[in-house]
């Protein structure tokens, strides 16, 4: 599904990453841990399409697409998903518009009739339920005034809606305490199905008791250093990072 | 009705003008305006047409404007008017009393207020001030008239008509007034229109404006209006502004408030060549609360200008300003906000803030708080911004799929929506969401530009 070929980039003349190789299949949980400043969120950022990075080298695929030629509107409805680490506030702007003109979009980008107020208030629902949601965040405006827990539950109520194929979820569990991470992943691992993918950025292991990866890839100063299966997050919780900082140097 | 002369300036021209015309603008008018025309015309050639050395046309350079040559519309004239075209210009959602204008002239006769609460009184100024001068006696000019604005002096000079409100003592109208003033000239044109709204003691009413040329030409329009607010009064004041770009407008409001009113107003600068906004507030008794906001949207070389006081001459009182721009292309801005707050006008609140977004590079804007405080007891605050669109925002509403260019709309929209939701009339307020949509997406610009073909 993804394929990730000796990524380089950079921001502001700072080499950020520095040749990543990573791929992701169908039906695939990976979760990228790593010290801070290690480049996980400047990943993720470049695959959601954020202009301020530049390419050194390297190529993107997802679904036999160039990746990298493509906005992020077209990768967005192309079927990925970006859970923000730190979610914007966007004053004025009602929570309900932007997820019906983001739906609809979607819908346009397969070729499918935009839903009407009746339907989409129906999905609205329906998938409000399927995440448990008891706060109310869809009167309101995109994140004004939501606390740390409703911005990240808001963010996986959005990928609720939209479906993606590849969901990269960046430090979703940074700031949650323990009921709003239990929702949080049980979102995700509802939303989990054969066809679709999920990475996992963080910097902790502690998400990861609640969503199981097949994969554990470190990443430090730009480069994967270490995968392995899920049991490799249980050890780098144990040894902690200085263990990979030592072996490195 | 211009006078073709050399090395003389425009405001030379004009006072000529007034002097030739003196018969004219006397005639048929009431002597309540005539006796303010000479001391006033004298007022105006006294300061001139100011330039960037006065403080208060610093960003604004009206000269330019008052080069072009005008004519003049001294009297009446008829068969100006296409109702179609009035149609046009209405807002459809809302249930309102309409009367309309054609350059400055009042042209509903049949009526309009026929459906008003009893002792209403809505008509032509020019009309009532001859058929019911006590109404205005202790009214007009009472606040225009302690202005040093050589354009309100300009317009007291010539002004012989503009809409008249007055609501008595006690009584609520219910749907709001809708006034519409259209400008319309073959030629370029000098408009001159002035208003009176009296809001007596425990009345209510709302009152919508709605500003449009519908003409190509250069249309120099100058309206003052005075608005008195007694106790307990609630006032709301909408101003919608719609010119072609060859077209200025200063439009200035005097606004004066009794103990426990309530005043809001709302300027909607959507479109014009060149816009100046002068607005003040005195209140002139104690918990009385003005809500003043407006938001301006320009391109090419457009400019808006808005330039408020507060006179808080009398203590608990409280005072709110919001104003915004939207500036892109090469257009130019300007706010300029003085808050006054007299030595014994303790327990004043009174806040202001100027939040602008510059959408290229090459626009402009210039934003000027001031505070004058005088007393020792009381909570003020201003503040102002010049920014871009939130490029964080905008990654956000791409990444789930939004084109860019609906993103940015969908910030600008949002930008503007704070303005917007102080409007207290909810079909106004998605009128004018439609408004700002076809103003950011051409279409306003495309009705104008249709009108020089």
């Amino acid at each position: 599904m993804l394929s990730i070929k000796n990524l380089r980039a950079s921001v502001e003349g700072k080499e950020i990453l520095k040749g990543i190789n990573l791929e992701v299949k169908a039906g695939e949980v990976h979760a990228i841990m790593g010290p801070n400043g290690s480049g996980k969120s400047t990943l993720a950022n470049i695959l959601a399409g954020k202009a301020e990075y530049e390419i050194l080298e390297g190529e993107v695929t997802f679904l036999g697409q160039d990746l990298l030629e493509l906005s992020p509107e077209v990768r967005s409805r192309s079927g990925i998903f970006l859970s923000f680490q730190y979610p914007v506030e966007i004053p004025g702007v009602p929570m309900v518009n932007f997820l019906k003109a983001s739906v609809n979009e979607h819908r346009k980008f397969k070729g499918l009739a935009p839903l009407t107020a009746g339907e989409f208030l129906k999905l609205l629902r329906a998938k409000k339920e399927m995440l448990h949601l008891d706060t109310e965040l869809t009167n309101r405006s995109v994140n004004e005034g939501f606390s740390g827990g409703e911005k990240k539950k808001n963010e996986i109520f959005q990928m609720a809606m939209l479906e993606p194929k590849l969901a990269i979820l960046d430090e979703t569990d940074s700031g949650l305490d323990i009921d709003a991470l239990r929702i949080v992943a049980e979102g995700v691992n509802a939303l989990k199905t054969p066809e679709n993918a999920t990475i996992l950025v963080t910097h902790y292991q502690r998400l990861l008791d609640y969503i199981v990866p097949d994969f554990v890839h470190v990443l430090y100063k730009g480069k994967i250093v270490l995968s392995g299966g899920k049991e490799l997050a249980l050890e780098l919780e144990e040894k902690g990072y200085d263990w990979i900082k030592n072996g490195n140097e | 009705m211009s006078i073709i002369s050399e090395k003389i300036t425009p405001a030379d021209q004009l006072v000529s003008l007034f002097k030739q015309s003196i018969e004219t603008l006397n005639q048929g008018s009431s002597p309540i305006l005539n006796r303010m025309r000479e001391v006033s015309i004298k007022r105006f050639a006294q300061t001139g047409i100011p330039d960037f050395r006065s403080e208060d046309y610093k960003y604004t350079n009206l000269k330019p404007a008052f080069e072009k040559n005008y004519r003049h519309e001294l009297v009446r004239e008829t068969g100006l008017i296409n109702l179609n075209e009035v149609f046009k210009s209405n807002i459809p959602q809302l249930d309102s009393t309409l009367v309309f204008l054609v350059n400055g002239w009042f042209y509903s006769g049949n009526n309009p207020g026929a459906e008003l609460p009893k002792g209403v009184v809505l008509g032509g100024l020019e009309q009532i001030a001859n058929d019911r001068p006590e109404l205005l006696e202790n009214y007009m000019n009472r606040q225009a008239g302690l202005s040093n604005d050589p354009f309100v002096a300009l317009n007291t000079a010539f002004a012989k008509d503009g809409f008249f409100l007055f609501v008595p003592k006690g009584v609520l109208i219910e749907k709001p007034v809708q006034v519409i003033n259209l400008l319309s000239s073959d030629e370029n044109l000098m408009a001159t229109q002035r208003n009176l709204i009296i809001a007596e003691a425990g009345s209510q009413v709302k009152i919508v404006v709605c500003d449009v040329t519908l003409s190509a030409s250069s249309i120099l329009y100058n309206t003052v209006s005075e608005i008195f607010a007694g106790e307990d009064a609630l006032v709301d004041v909408y101003t919608i502004q719609n010119l072609n770009n060859l077209s200025t407008s200063i439009n200035s409001a005097f606004c004066r408030q009794q103990r426990n009113s309530n005043l809001v107003t709302g300027i909607v600068s959507l479109h014009g060549g060149l816009i100046r906004n002068n607005l003040k507030v005195t209140f002139n008794g104690e918990h009385a609360e003005a809500n003043v906001n407006g938001i301006s949207f320009t391109d090419k070389k457009q400019h808006v200008d808005n330039n408020t006081l507060i006179e808080h001459s009398s203590p608990n009182c409280l005072s709110n300003q919001i104003y915004k721009n939207i500036l892109d292309d090469e257009s130019t801005g300007a706010f300029a906000g003085r808050i006054h707050v007299a030595r014994d006008a303790q327990q004043t609140n009174a806040f202001q803030r100027n939040n602008n977004v510059l959408l290229s590079d090459k626009a402009r804007m210039q934003t000027k708080p001031q505070l004058i405080i005088d007393a020792d007891d009381v909570k003020c605050s201003h503040g102002a911004t010049v920014g871009q669109i939130n490029e964080e925002a905008l990654f956000f509403l791409r990444a789930r799929g939004i084109g860019e260019k609906d993103a940015r709309m969908m910030l600008m929209n949002a930008f503007a929506h704070e303005v917007i939701l102080k409007i207290n009339l909810e079909p106004l307020r998605d009128r004018i969401d439609e408004l700002i949509e076809k103003r950011l997406n051409g279409e306003i610009s495309r009705f104008h530009e249709q009108l020089s073909e």
